[in-house]
């Protein structure tokens, strides 16, 4: 018993002296030192190593972005059903337009072809988008006015997207009639052959002069396609016994620039 | 052998010695040696840019851009430049309806589109200064993309950027970019924009390989980059670049 006291007795002085030789703000420093060392050691070894390492975060995040949904599918894909359409516009003038510029994005369409399908712009407003007149567009490409150019008519209706064609070479009646021509062009007669309503003799084009074509001589073949009853569709009709009296059609409408009325055909 | 011969061949063949073994250590070194990583870029001739707008409208539908005329991955300039001297300069619409004409045609001195997106600069400024490292270039390609779960919205990444090609995506308040469309370059297609754009005006490809078309076009053109003299080192590279451009 007195052995244990005494023991305890040193012990207590040895302690004395160890805070003695350590003052109390050390200690206190210590303390804090240990526990900040070891809370951010716990910390460490705790936290997942996603959050941890910048490695992982990064591939996290690249993987992320490899992985988001497409929406253009790209013209191989386009091709590996569409022959007809892939195989008349490779040698075009519009081989390299992609066909998505004009049809809009097509993955949704190669996953599921039956129930999605993409759009065809078939009236006045797309076309322009790229075709219309711009002064910043480059010299050479071709350009329109799309108010004066074939008005209410849909582009395709002359121009078939997938193949264009530019202005060829004059020629034939183009080659002397060249301002007619120019404005036929635009014109709701674009389509129209000269020769179908001017009956012209080979000879005119040596003596033209001497031997004339021929124009329209009745109302009536105005009438094939404009009359009440003609059944051609998308031209506007009128009633030839009564509309005009005794004249002429091309005696008021100029047959190279009909004038228009009315809305966008519809196609 | 004098002594400095002797010292010479000792250093070198220790400097030898640890390459080797850094080499067989480090599987990354010994590829980076023989096979250099991709370098992503794009080619723009702005002599063939016909503003259509369709790049811009097939960028938004891709990658989910707001519809609103501000937010924008990429955009084309329209640049006026009239005889007095002027410069007038917007972003086109991008819709099909036709574009104000602000100068009368006659005195006009010359007109042009230039297309614009993220440069993913080799060295990028809005990366440098992320405080929470949420944006980077990715390994394979060097293209410049944000993690948007690390993004903490501080917007200091769209002031450090000179060429104006980061917005706010009001949706996840975040940081957003051109990322040149990783999800489709991964699958081997083009960059959306590249794919629509009509008139071949901009190119794709990668800058290190001798056989792409981006080679083709850095060889067969004068090329110049935006705002070259910020070291940037801008991998948008422009030919037919007029230098009222800025």
């Amino acid at each position: 018993m007195k052995r244990a006291l005494y023991l305890l007795d040193k012990g207590r002085r040895q302690m004395t002296k160890f805070t003695q030789r350590f003052p109390d703000a050390a200690l206190r420093i210590l303390i804090v030192a240990v526990a900040l060392i070891g809370g951010v050691l716990l910390l460490r070894s705790t936290l997942p190593p996603s959050l941890k390492s910048r490695k992982i975060q990064v591939a996290a995040a690249t993987e992320r972005e490899a992985a988001r949904p497409i929406k253009y599918a790209g013209v191989p894909a386009c091709a590996e059903c569409h022959d007809a359409q892939y195989n008349l516009k490779k040698d075009g003038y519009h081989r390299n337009v992609s066909c998505e510029t004009c049809h809009g994005p097509g993955a949704a369409h190669v996953a599921n072809p039956m129930e999605v399908k993409p759009p065809a712009p078939r009236d006045r407003q797309f076309c322009p988008t790229c075709h219309a007149y711009n002064l910043s567009r480059p010299l050479g490409f071709p350009q329109i006015s799309p108010v004066t150019h074939n008005p209410l008519q849909p582009c395709i209706t002359c121009h078939e997207p997938h193949d264009p064609k530019p202005p060829a070479v004059p020629g034939e009646c183009r080659a002397c009639h060249g301002e007619i021509d120019r404005i036929k062009a635009v014109s709701p007669h674009a389509l129209l052959d000269c020769t179908s309503c001017h009956v012209t003799p080979e000879e005119h084009k040596v003596n033209p002069r001497s031997v004339r074509p021929g124009k329209p001589t009745s109302r009536d073949f105005c009438g094939q396609c404009h009359r009440t009853d003609s059944g051609v569709p998308n031209v506007p009709k009128i009633d030839i016994s009564t509309h005009g009296e005794k004249y002429l059609c091309w005696q008021c409408h100029y047959p190279h620039m009909p004038e228009v009325h009315g809305q966008e055909v519809e196609r | 052998m004098n002594r400095r011969g002797f010292l010479g061949r000792l250093m070198s063949s220790a400097a030898l010695g640890i390459s080797a073994i850094l080499s067989r250590k480090v599987p990354g070194w010994a590829a980076i040696a023989h096979e250099p990583a991709k370098s992503y870029g794009m080619g723009v001739d702005v002599d063939k840019c016909i503003g259509c707008g369709r790049c811009m409208a097939a960028c938004k539908t891709e990658n989910n851009v707001r519809p609103e005329p501000y937010f924008f991955r990429t955009w084309v300039e329209r640049y006026v430049i009239k005889k007095d001297g002027d410069v007038i300069v917007h972003t086109i619409s991008g819709s099909s309806e036709q574009p104000i004409e602000e100068a009368r045609e006659r005195d006009v001195l010359r007109s042009f589109f230039v297309p614009k997106l993220c440069n993913h600069c080799a060295h990028p400024p809005c990366v440098q200064v992320c405080p929470v490292g949420a944006t980077f270039q990715t390994a394979d390609g060097g293209v410049v993309i944000v993690d948007e779960e690390r993004c903490i919205g501080c917007r200091y990444c769209i002031q450090a950027c000179p060429y104006g090609a980061r917005y706010l995506n009001p949706e996840t308040k975040t940081a957003d970019k051109c990322t040149f469309c990783y999800q489709r370059i991964t699958r081997g297609l083009l960059p959306a924009c590249v794919e629509v754009c009509p008139t071949q005006a901009r190119i794709f490809g990668d800058l290190k390989s001798g056989a792409s078309p981006l080679t083709r076009f850095t060889r067969m053109g004068k090329i110049h980059v935006l705002k070259g003299h910020l070291n940037t080192e801008p991998k948008v590279l422009y030919t037919n670049l007029d230098g009222e451009v800025r």
